[in-house]
């Protein structure tokens, strides 16, 4: 297998690095070199976050390189849209992300835009092969009463469609070894309704 | 997850940098571990607070770098294996102790490990390249590309740091510190927690006539260190090719990108990879470099090996074209993109994938920015509307590093100068004896145990009338929520007292103290209105717990914070909280402002400025 390389876009706080350490635990059960990159501190308060994993044979860098991700995940439109950067045709990329908003102070004071779903869908054609905006934050807070779920539906999609070379029992495992075991039921759930979508 | 205290040999396990520098000084045994938090090296520290009980080891956060280092001095010349941690800026507040601490040497194993931050994700004073401090120092430095690395580096430095009896240093840079990789466990070691300083060693006294004798014994050792070095498989060659007439020297975390270049490229590059970069192996590099046409030296930031390259080449290879710095930048950290530039520039060849068709591209997007803020609800946010409020624009804000300083950003904009940790009192004691402006300054709790100290005794003592607010959230929040010594618990765990800033304050002899609730909006305007005209110094102590925290505690117990809401009706579309807070909450949708429940941590500021009368609590 080629090198596989996953970008997790959002904003901080969103559970980006729960999503990064559930993917990376499922590569090392699955036998792969794996690692990832992550940023913390100042970067992290509300700002944009990306979060790469990388597996395969052998892994030298940890960072994905422009043009390069196989697969972008976004909590977020905006930040889906500014992982464009790793996206590419060549690469046959593949876009997942929430359409739900968290609006940058910038574009209320100076009244910039904020681009609709639409734009965005239309923006990334030039950046992959697929990209699939879903209303999931919605669909996980009927289900569970709250947001917070939704990076483990997204990730659920992705395993579902087969945009991840992972199979569904290590990511199941991925996540006994990274979530908190009161939380974890509720998110297998969450998961398996991502793969059903 | 294997846990860092397995004791299973072989097995893998995902690990940071900084936790798999915890995980080599546990196979190391080490018994005494102090830290002052900062990203990119918080999680060594943090690491250490979470295991320390259950590893039997001593583990503190101690009030600031330089006092990390000479506790963890102090054991290690008591004979417990000592490491201290810090991020770049913390070895310069740690340097007064670094020097000496190098000519006192060591009798167990101490290792110094500092991280610096090239980009800047979580720095804010400057780009700085701590490899200089090694050649000041004169102490031997190991530079880890990866976890698997940090870990055996970390068991390398402490046996090297009781060979030659002295610290070692150990220095990683944020990518290598925040890239989780797959770190095979060796055999966990239990060390001493419990030693003895000798009383009759002379070595430990630093003082003329002997300190000239020691200088003169440093430079043995690095002699003695270069021939280590040269012998070290820490620096050893990839794709040996004795014809290749091409060489990359490369080290830390940018071997990985060479590594990658060099396979997109699909080239078989001979690559020297240095893993003790001072002192460097000046034999390996010039029997490395002799029969080269040219070498490209490839090192984030300075060009601290490149100028050594090229020092060693004028005997190895006069004739070299020596290549780095010309073309890989000097600002900014690297990646597989910058060098794979440079080597299709120095090759001719190029790569499948058109990377500046592609930049363009990307450019012509024009995504709007999107800028780190303060939390919801953040007390910090508070505090600064509160100063703008009372202060108006003719007053200078001293900015100060922790989460506050994100009132950079519009509308706050409260940070109009920063320099480092605890600093802005003494700029502003400069600016107040030379100009009649207002002046208020901030620090957090920590900040002002670290380093503020001294600079309000600065203050009292020479006289000027800054107001000074402490901004006490209760932790140290933007590293991580670490405790600090305001706090009543230690990085253990333990209860210890908790030092009372007012009282402290008080002490100090400054007499306008007051300890305000920042979600007292009015109270604090009032009080910053009153304290700006005073002519002797003012201290206000904004005490509310990190929301975060508050949150997360809540939580726990199974509790909600209040939620605010506008009512349309009522909203005159005036738009004061949005344009005055910056908060992310708040938020504005068709033409209609928002407050966006999931994101609401109920502080009550905007309800409290609202001058419609507009905001509401939730009912649920």
């Amino acid at each position: 297998m080629k090198d596989f390389n996953l970008v997790i876009v959002g904003v901080g706080g969103q559970g980006i690095l729960t999503l990064q350490n559930i993917v990376a635990e499922a590569a090392l059960k699955e036998g792969f070199d794996v690692k990832t990159s992550e940023l913390h501190g100042l970067a992290q308060r509300g700002g944009p976050t990306p979060s790469h994993v990388r597996f395969g044979e052998k892994i030298y860098s940890s960072i994905v390189m422009e043009g390069e991700a196989d697969l972008v995940i976004g909590l977020e439109p905006l930040e889906a849209l500014r992982a464009a950067y790793y996206g590419s045709k060549e690469k046959k990329t593949v876009f997942v992300f929430d359409t739900w908003r968290i609006v940058p102070s910038s574009i209320l004071t100076q009244k910039e835009k904020y681009p609709s779903v639409k734009e965005i869908e239309r923006s990334l054609k030039n950046f992959s092969s697929k990209a699939v905006a879903l209303n999931a934050s919605d669909l996980v807070k009927k289900e569970t009463g709250r947001v917070v779920s939704t990076n483990v539906y997204l990730l659920g999609y992705a395993v579902g469609k087969k945009f991840i070379p992972l199979k569904k029992n290590s990511i199941i495992e991925g996540m006994k070894a990274v979530i908190p075991e009161k939380y974890f039921e509720m998110n297998k759930k969450v998961l398996e309704l991502g793969m059903k979508k | 997850m294997p846990s860092i205290l397995s004791n299973k040999i072989g097995e893998k396990a995902i690990l940071l940098g900084n936790e798999a520098i915890v995980r080599g000084a546990l196979e190391s045994g080490i018994g005494f571990a102090a830290t002052y938090p900062g990203t990119p090296a918080s999680e060594i520290g943090d690491t250490f607070a979470s295991i320390a009980r259950n590893a039997g080891i001593y583990f503190e956060y101690s009030v600031n770098e330089k006092i990390a280092l000479e506790a963890a001095a102090g054991a290690a010349l008591s004979g417990v294996r000592s490491i201290v941690s810090f991020k770049q800026f913390g070895l310069n507040v740690a340097s007064d102790s670094f020097l000496p601490a190098v000519y006192n040497g060591t009798k167990a194993g101490f290792v110094i490990v500092v991280a610096d931050d090239p980009s800047c994700w979580s720095s804010a004073q400057s780009e700085q390249d701590c490899r200089y401090y090694a050649r000041m120092g004169h102490i031997p430095m190991l530079e880890p590309s990866d976890p698997q690395e940090c870990k055996e580096y970390t068991k390398f430095a402490f046996d090297l740091s009781e060979k030659f009896k002295m610290p070692v240093l150990i220095r990683l840079t944020t990518r290598t510190a925040h890239t989780k990789g797959v770190v095979k466990y060796g055999k966990m070691e239990k060390g001493k927690t419990r030693g003895k300083f000798d009383k009759n060693s002379i070595r430990f006294r630093n003082f003329p006539p002997q300190i000239l004798e020691t200088h003169k014994e440093l430079h043995e050792k690095l002699k003695k260190l270069e021939e280590l070095s040269e012998k070290s498989e820490l620096n050893s060659v990839f794709n040996k090719d004795e014809k290749a007439e091409m060489g990359i020297i490369t080290f830390g975390i940018s071997f990985n990108y060479v590594m990658d270049a060099l396979k997109i490229l699909n080239l078989k590059l001979p690559v020297l990879k240095l893993g003790m970069t001072y002192p460097l192996p000046e034999e390996k590099i010039k029997d490395f470099i002799k029969n080269l046409k040219n070498v490209f030296v490839v090192e984030e930031l300075e060009a601290v090996v490149e100028e050594k390259v090229k020092e060693f080449a004028k005997d190895a290879n006069p004739q070299i074209k020596i290549n780095g710095k010309n073309l890989i930048p000097v600002v900014g950290e690297l990646n597989v993109e910058k060098v794979l530039t440079a080597l299709m520039k120095i090759t001719g060849i190029k790569s499948e994938f058109d990377f500046e068709k592609h930049l363009e591209l990307f450019k012509k997007l024009k995504i709007p920015v999107r800028k780190p803020m303060l939390c919801p609800g953040c007390p910090h946010r508070a505090t600064f509307y509160a100063a703008k409020i009372a202060g108006g624009v003719e007053t200078i804000y001293g900015g100060d590093v922790g989460c506050y300083i994100l009132g950079i950003f519009a509308p706050l904009k409260t940070q109009d100068f920063i320099f480092s940790m605890g600093a802005n009192e003494g700029v502003i004691h400069g600016i107040k004896k030379v100009s009649d402006q207002k002046a208020i300054v901030f620090l957090g709790d920590s900040t002002f145990f670290h380093a503020g100290l001294p600079g309000l005794v600065n203050i009292v003592y020479n006289k000027s009338n800054p107001l000074i607010i402490i901004l006490d959230n209760r932790i140290t929040a933007m590293t991580g929520h670490q405790p600090n010594p305001g706090m009543g618990v230690t990085g253990m765990g333990e209860d210890t007292v908790s030092l009372h800033i007012e009282n402290i304050v008080k002490g100090l002899g400054i007499k306008n103290v007051k300890t305000i609730d920042p979600y007292n909006v009015k109270d604090m305007i009032g009080t910053v209105k009153e304290f700006l005209n005073k002519k002797e110094p003012s201290v206000i102590v904004a005490k509310r717990e990190c929301r975060l925290l508050t949150l997360r505690k809540m939580r726990k117990e199974g509790l909600k914070l209040p939620v605010f809401e506008i009512d349309p009706k009522k909203c005159k579309r005036c738009e004061t909280c949005l344009m005055q807070l910056g908060c992310p909450a708040i938020t504005r949708e068709n033409g209609l402002v928002r407050i966006e429940k999931d994101l609401c941590n109920g502080c009550s500021v905007c309800f409290q400025l609202c001058p419609n009368g507009a905001i509401r609590v939730v009912k649920e």
